[in-house]
């Protein structure tokens, strides 16, 4: 690549007012708004999503602290069975649909066109779409508070649980139209994750920057790729499932009515041929940003990048064989149990290789413990753990002493909040310079950071063992004589410790957009494209589109005497 | 940190080899095809299981007729595209106008064809689990099929105003690509409801 010379003036940064976005155009606060609201730009709409799947997180939080402060004590009545039922349906509906999807949705639009090279997706007012599908969902879902009573006067929050088995959801159990609402929610939500992974896979395989070849690519581009394939295959199933729910509920259909011939395991089988799927569209964008902060604060290139590669392929076709392991109790028979723990344990290949090469990319590194790169090294930590229970639980037997109780609780939460969860707070802490001009407070960045791995660990190692002691997982309260109490009370402490630690990155997130230091263009010497723009970026991202003939184009561009094309 | 060299500007730039909207469309054809396997998948498991009748063989008869207008639309907005990329616009819109009016020929038969299970036969979707499993399975099509024809249809203004030309060829066969999808599902359904029930 021919390279201009290194100058630091005549580069554009945040704070040079001629670049400054779009975002920051002054006009009346509804002419603001109005921008948001019909804003096509790739950049918006993933701040967007990332917004709202904030706000949902707290909303998904509080019902968590809820539900932990009914289970502190034993024989509690603070909360009633009808409503813990609601809490805990709404608490996992929020948490993955409406909270780690937007998540992972926004990163992929703010991140990947910026980072092939592009000026936006390839389908911008599909994006838009998408976003607006997605913020409907939540209100559908929510909506079922005020509208859910409907003429029978029965529940005001779906209580079907977020896997909503059937018959729970059938007219004689789920009176009124909560679960209709749920069903509408989901399904609605749904239809927007396929609209915007129709559109990130198109912009990957379409919109490259000249040079970057797909083995050129950021690994997150390459995660987002395989995500992007995996939302398609298996959200739509999901969708089917709650169409023929519709058809039961309202046209009489019996597709899971089991006094008419219908199948609840048929409904099981469908709804986790989604939901396994689901587990790994989530974590990937956790391997993607790991992916991309570790090298970075390790001052060193990613280990192993082909192989990488190779491991994201793989988990993306073993995990869409592996749903029934959430079905051993169903009593599937010997061979289906034998095919589904094989495969689920094979899924830990791949998955161990990544843990490797990410160990491999910080061994000899010079490293460099800010708060993205703490975030990231609990995500490691916490994330092998959640692996080995995962093993545990693919083996059939095992699984029938454990399935439905506490220690698969915690097992799943270590996935959700221990991996996935931290590595979107460590790209948060990453890209929000990027995004905003601005950086996060460090010092307030390692209190949230302490505060929460101090509770995670509270909570869920904890709740590892009350599972083991046979607490079953949805029972609103225990008695005292079960011996679970004081490790029900450590947990919810946790909870505390978690919900202190949020406050204080929302603070954190609110105090640095006013008085955080200015980022300039690249705060944390990175090497991938998004780095070489103006933070924030203009809306057209690129003034103009960029070459490149390696994975790390700004290393090639620091260092023109030893670029990263003579080691590829 | 200095800027990345400077390349020919967005326009000037080559076209990408692979054009949008055929991945795009490639990519809405796998989440699509996911959500008629599952349906395929529920009728087949319940084929048999059904506690009352009436049963497939007892009231489905083959739809020879709707099947050969809609497999034969397929190949008049093959055409269609062919026409338009010769730039030939009333060529281009005779054929279009073909293919929709055999698209709603086949939506007519089913139409037909629901009209008598219902009244004659008395299968409706809560009659049984081949009623709910049928009439979702075709259903579900015929709801591709009426919006292919909504996509036609507004092609068709754009055309009947003149404003179609070869310039366009390339939408007009990404929207070609998700009707020979239609056709291709409606000969899974054709085998696996009715093949299957004689």
């Amino acid at each position: 690549m021919t390279v201009k010379t290194a100058t630091q003036d005549g580069i554009p940064d945040g704070t040079d007012s001629s670049w400054v976005s779009e975002c920051d155009y002054p006009g009346t606060l509804l002419e603001r708004i109005h921008g948001w609201v019909i804003t096509v730009d790739h950049k918006r709409l993933g701040i967007m999503y990332v917004l709202l799947a904030l706000a949902y997180l707290l909303v998904g939080g509080v019902l968590a602290i809820l539900i932990r402060a009914q289970l502190a004590v034993p024989n509690n009545h603070l909360i009633s069975p009808q409503v813990f039922n609601r809490l805990f349906t709404l608490h996992g509906t929020t948490m993955i649909f409406l909270s780690a999807m937007p998540f992972i949705f926004g990163f992929a639009n703010y991140l990947v066109p910026l980072m092939i090279g592009a000026r936006d997706m390839a389908f911008p007012r599909l994006n838009a779409f998408g976003f607006w599908l997605t913020f409907f969902s939540g209100l559908l879902l929510y909506f079922s508070l005020i509208g859910g009573e409907g003429l029978s006067g029965a529940g005001t929050a779906p209580d079907v649980g977020w896997f909503a088995y059937s018959p729970l959801t059938s007219r004689a159990f789920s009176k009124g139209h909560s679960t209709d609402y749920w069903i509408l929610g989901v399904m609605v939500g749904g239809f927007g994750s396929i609209a915007t992974a129709i559109n990130i896979v198109t912009t990957i395989i379409t919109m490259r920057c000249p040079g970057m070849t797909l083995m050129k690519m950021p690994l997150l581009a390459w995660l987002y790729l395989v995500v992007g394939g995996m939302v398609l295959i298996a959200i739509s199933p999901l969708t089917a499932a709650q169409i023929m729910l519709l058809l039961d509920r309202f046209l009489g259909a019996h597709f899971f009515d089991t006094q008419a011939g219908g199948s609840a395991v048929l409904w099981m089988h469908f709804f986790w041929i989604f939901g396994h799927p689901e587990v790994y569209i989530l974590v990937l964008p956790a391997f993607a940003f790991a992916s991309e902060i570790i090298p970075v604060f390790s001052r060193k290139a990613i280990f192993g990048y082909p192989v990488m590669v190779g491991a994201t392929v793989a988990i993306g076709f073993v995990s869409l064989s592996v749903w029934a392991h959430h079905m051993f109790t169903v009593g599937l028979g010997p061979t289906a149990n034998t095919f589904f723990t094989i495969s689920t344990m094979f899924v830990a290949v791949p998955t161990g290789m990544k843990i490797f090469n990410w160990i491999a990319t910080m061994w000899g590194g010079k490293l460099i413990f800010a708060t993205p790169m703490l975030f990231s090294v609990g995500f490691l930590a916490q994330f092998l753990i959640a692996g080995l229970t995962g093993v545990m639980l693919a083996a059939a037997p095992f699984d029938w002493q454990l399935n439905n109780s506490y220690f698969v609780i915690a097992h799943f939460h270590y996935v959700i909040v221990g991996a996935i969860i931290f590595m979107i707070f460590a790209a948060i802490y990453y890209w929000f310079p990027k995004a905003t001009g601005r950086m996060l407070n460090e010092r307030l960045g390692k209190w949230h950071f302490y505060l929460f791995v101090i509770g995670f660990h509270l909570t869920f190692d904890t709740m590892h063992v009350p599972g083991i002691l046979g607490m079953p997982r949805r029972i609103y309260t225990y008695e005292a004589d079960r011996g679970w109490g004081t490790l029900n009370f450590i947990c919810s402490v946790g909870a505390l410790f978690q919900g202190a630690a949020l406050v204080v990155f929302v603070f954190n997130i609110i105090r640095s957009l006013q008085k955080g230091a200015i980022a300039g263009s690249d705060p944390w010497n990175a090497w991938t494209l998004e780095w070489s723009t103006p933070s924030p970026p203009p809306s057209y991202n690129f003034a103009t589109i960029p070459e490149v003939r390696s994975r790390r184009p700004l290393w090639d561009i620091k260092h023109p005497t030893d670029p990263d094309w003579n080691y590829e | 940190m200095n800027t990345l060299t400077a390349v020919p500007s967005f326009e000037q730039l080559p076209a990408p080899s692979i054009s949008r909207g055929r991945v795009g469309m490639a990519c809405l054809i796998v989440a699509e095809s996911a959500i008629f396997i599952i349906f395929v998948v529920a009728y087949v498991f319940y084929t048999g299981k059904s506690i009352s009748g009436p049963l497939p063989r007892q009231v489905l008869e083959l739809p020879i007729a709707g099947t050969i207008c809609l497999l034969s639309s397929s190949a008049t907005i093959t055409l269609a595209v062919r026409a338009l990329r010769k730039d030939r616009k009333s060529l281009f819109g005779a054929w279009w106008a073909t293919t929709i009016a055999l698209g709603a020929s086949f939506l007519f038969c089913t139409a037909g064809e629901w009209r008598k299970l219902i009244q004659k036969e008395g299968l409706t979707i809560s009659t049984n689990l081949f009623g709910t499993t049928f009439y979702s399975l075709v259903g579900l099509h015929a709801t591709h099929v009426v919006a292919g024809l909504t996509a036609l249809g507004v092609v068709m203004i754009f055309a009947l105003k003149g404003k179609v030309n070869r310039l366009h060829t390339e939408r007009i066969e990404v929207l070609a690509i998700y009707w020979h999808f239609v056709d291709v599902v409606w000969v899974v359904v054709f085998c696996v409801v009715y093949l299957l029930a004689s």
